[in-house]
């Protein structure tokens, strides 16, 4: 009898063992899903986020990058020293780095990167980025001389962006289809449609991550986002597109919901050349009108700061402003009758695809309706928004976030859409930039913020939060969006 | 038989000519520059005026056409302004789901439409034809991605049968492709499924009120004999045109449930290239899905003459 039994115990102990030896074993590749594709997996030649989303520090890497927090880290760029004029920047780079073919990564392959990027028929979306460059030098190997025409404070911050990372010459030409970077993961395969796959680099130059595999799933539809998470066919979904479905997640403990903030900032896009709107009176009409929390619940499901400038409020040199532009309907009927439009008038408000803008705009419509200006909503596509808004500033208001980081900057542009034309702004901008002393510079910020404030350019709405869901397991995942990323070097799933 | 069908032939060749003047027109005439929709809001004009030389976009339009038109007639469909690979090289990869959703969502509607219509229309007027015409006023009124979304909540969600979208591919065999594809297939089978089995048992009630099936009865055959020598088989000749006309539409009309399950299909790229201003990509999935649908009556057409001999020699 003592047999048998035995023999039932060592199996069931064997079963129990080899149970605990699954579940021991740590996970070691993860499903993200997000909404949008990339169109290709160049970030240098495109604006689409999508693409920095997959690609940006996971397979390419710049000089410098972002971290989760926002902050400026060094990347190939081991070291560098400025100039004490501040226009010269030297970068020492890091020693033994390749890229995913076996080539070498060195100096030669940052001149070639930037000079690219500022090359006249270059197809980089934010050209403005390497504007300022006047040359770059090879001095050794591993040593970069970059040369500006002017001091620049935000170099570093500029040489972080998605836009600015190193590729070689050598893949160049099949770069959209077949990246080839320097980053702990290298491009596996791409079913267009429907995955990326990364596979982790094992001739990294940096510390190896603990994810040997990342499958990007792309799920535009919210309803089947939801469908995806619930059914557990993905492990993560950034950018989730359903806020209102988030308190289920957040009260199921298979999953966790992420809530951060993102750079952008979501605006009531005024014209401020069309009439009445070059009238600051009525923009500031506008301002009191709007009610910021009922469109952050009503539109976001309560996800969202609200913000009183074109800034973002987790940044130092955040102002809060938010009382300049109070929700007063009584004062915003005053301001209209007082510019002569005590009936008030009749405007457009063209409203891009994302729920923000179409959610939002009813509430703002509504908002507007009860100190009396009607807005007529035109439902656009943003093809169409980038033709007849944007390049052809036919409209009177619309709703957007700006996501790029860092972005007071357009202000200073008189003929951006919005068509802001202040020459205070634009010397303040031009101060700004020459600028490198940080304190120096966050106050010249918070006075950038304050003009703009004043002058009720745009109405000022909300900081977009940056919203995930999550298995329960997973760690490591980045909770705000400082730039568009996914960053796969710090996840773990807990044992 | 051999004029009727040259005569068909020619009647396609002139629909395919005019369908590609009208898709041209029609897309190029939408607002939306594809350059600035790649290069976003910080796109500077010089970078912009550089990718429109290199997409091609400075070229006349009357010159785009001919060389649209031109390329697809040698198999060339251009390349995609976003993706960058060739559009037949993606049409051929997202055909491998599309395809085998439409057969087997027409396989599936055809399976559950035959018998249910039959056996309606021996039943007429009793309890079991009042039941099948009360599910397929169902089908017919409740939309395809309702359906959709009811077969994932219950099995992929609750039951975990399934994933709740997504494509496996065939690599890992043809069961577990059609696994991935079944919620799929169902949700667009039973709305066509629900037309398919009305048509067949009006037809059917049709036949069977004809002289030839009182003839055929008073030869000495059942009713159940009758039936399934005679009227099935004359009944299939409007059941045909309604497949013709539903496997277009498997075909083409994908699109929302290929959203809702996130299918890498014809359905999603044409979505995608649309929103994208991917013209040359819409351009040719939809000149493509026009061909289909003109060769899918083409060959109705030369069906309906095999099973009709009146059509033959009418003509």
């Amino acid at each position: 009898m003592g047999q048998p039994m035995y023999r039932a115990f060592a199996s069931a102990l064997a079963v129990s063992a080899s149970l605990f030896a699954t579940q021991g074993w740590a996970q070691s590749d993860i499903t993200i899903a997000m909404q949008l594709e990339p169109p290709h997996l160049d970030p240098t030649s495109a604006a689409a986020q999508a693409i920095d989303s997959v690609v940006y520090a996971n397979v390419f890497e710049g000089l410098t990058r972002f971290m989760g927090d926002g902050s400026i880290v060094p990347g190939l760029a081991e070291s560098w020293e400025i100039s004490d004029d501040g226009k010269v920047y030297t970068f020492k780079l890091h020693e033994g780095v390749t890229f995913h073919d076996g080539t070498a990564m060195d100096a030669e392959d940052v001149k070639f990167s930037l000079d690219r990027a500022r090359a006249e028929d270059s197809a980089n979306a934010q050209k403005a980025l390497f504007a300022g460059i006047e040359a770059v030098e090879v001095v050794d190997p591993l040593t970069v001389k970059v040369t500006l025409s002017e001091p620049d404070g935000n170099f570093l911050f500029n040489m972080a962006w998605g836009d600015a990372v190193i590729v070689a010459p050598e893949s160049i030409e099949n770069i959209k289809t077949n990246p080839v970077g320097t980053g702990a993961y290298k491009f596996g395969e791409w079913v267009q449609g429907d995955k990326i796959v990364l596979e982790r680099n094992p001739d990294y130059w940096g510390e190896q991550p603990a994810l040997e595999m990342a499958t990007f799933k792309f799920i535009s539809d919210p309803t089947a986002a939801f469908a995806a998470v619930m059914a557990e066919d993905v492990d993560v979904f950034t950018g989730f597109p359903a806020p209102e479905n988030l308190p289920q997640f957040e009260a199921d403990p298979r999953f966790q919901v992420l809530v951060g903030s993102t750079e952008g900032e979501t605006i009531l896009s005024t014209n401020n050349k069309q009439p009445p709107f070059d009238d600051v009176r009525v923009r500031q009409a506008l301002a009191h009108a709007i009610d910021r929390q009922a469109i952050i619940d009503g539109a976001m499901f309560g996800y969202g700061t609200p913000i009183g400038t074109h800034f973002a409020p987790h940044h130092p040199a955040y102002v809060d402003l938010t009382g300049n532009s109070a929700y007063d309907p009584e004062k915003a009927k005053a301001l209209l009758a007082e510019a002569g439009f005590a009936d008030g008038f009749e405007t457009t408000l063209h409203l891009p695809p994302p729920s923000y803008a179409r959610r939002g705009g009813e509430i703002i419509a509504a908002q507007l309706a009860e100190v009396g200006i009607k807005a007529e909503i035109i439902n656009v596509e943003w093809a169409q928004w980038l033709e007849s808004v944007f390049k052809g500033k036919d409209f009177g208001l619309t709703i957007v976030s700006h996501t790029e980081p860092m972005d007071i900057g357009i202000y200073a542009r008189p003929d951006y859409y919005f068509q802001y034309d202040k020459p205070e702004f634009q010397a303040l901008m031009e101060t700004l930039t020459k600028t490198t002393d940080p304190d120096e510079r966050n106050k010249l910020l918070g006075d950038a913020q304050r003009m703009i404030a004043e002058d009720y350019v745009n109405g000022f709405l909300f900081q977009l939060a940056a919203l995930s869901v999550a298995k329960a397991g997973v760690q490591g995942l980045w909770v705000n969006a400082p730039t568009a990323a996914t960053d796969l070097s710090a996840i773990t799933w807990a044992e | 038989m051999l004029r009727y069908s040259l005569k068909r032939l020619i009647s396609l060749c002139l629909s395919l000519a005019v369908a590609s003047v009208v898709i041209f027109a029609v897309i190029e005439v939408a607002p939306g520059d594809p350059a600035s929709f790649m290069l976003g809001v910080n796109a500077q004009p010089d970078t912009l005026a550089a990718l429109r030389a290199e997409l091609g976009l400075d070229v006349p339009k009357h010159e785009r056409y001919f060389n649209w038109v031109g390329g697809m007639l040698t198999g060339d469909f251009g390349t995609s302004y976003t993706y960058r690979t060739p559009v037949s090289d993606m049409i051929a990869d997202r055909m491998w789901v599309s395809l085998p959703l439409a057969l087997y969502a027409l396989t599936l509607s055809t399976a559950i439409a035959f018998p249910a219509g039959i056996y309606a229309a021996s039943r007429r007027g009793k309890p079991g034809d009042i039941a099948v015409m009360g599910a397929t006023q169902l089908g017919i009124a409740v939309p395809n991605f309702w359906f959709a979304m009811m077969l994932v909540l219950i099995f992929a969600i609750n039951l975990r049968l399934f994933n709740a979208g997504g494509f496996a591919g065939w690599e890992d065999g043809i069961w577990t492709g059609l696994h991935s594809l079944t919620l799929p297939a169902i949700a667009l089978a039973l709305p066509q499924a629900a037309i398919l089995a009305r048509v067949m048992r009006s037809a059917l009630l049709d036949i069977l009120g004809e002289d030839f099936m009182r003839t055929a009865r008073a030869k000495g055959l059942s009713r159940r004999q009758a039936l399934w020598r005679h009227g099935v088989r004359n009944a299939l000749i409007p059941v045909l045109t309604i497949i013709g006309l539903q496997f277009s539409f498997l075909l083409a009309g994908a699109i929302i449930i290929e959203q809702v399950f996130y299918l890498p299909g014809l359905g999603r790229l044409v979505f995608q290239a649309i929103s994208s201003r991917d013209l040359i990509v819409v351009e040719s999935v939809v000149m493509l899905l026009v061909f289909a649908v003109i060769i899918v009556n083409f060959l109705v057409d030369l069906a309906y003459a095999a099973v009709d001999p009146r059509l033959r020699s009418r003509t």
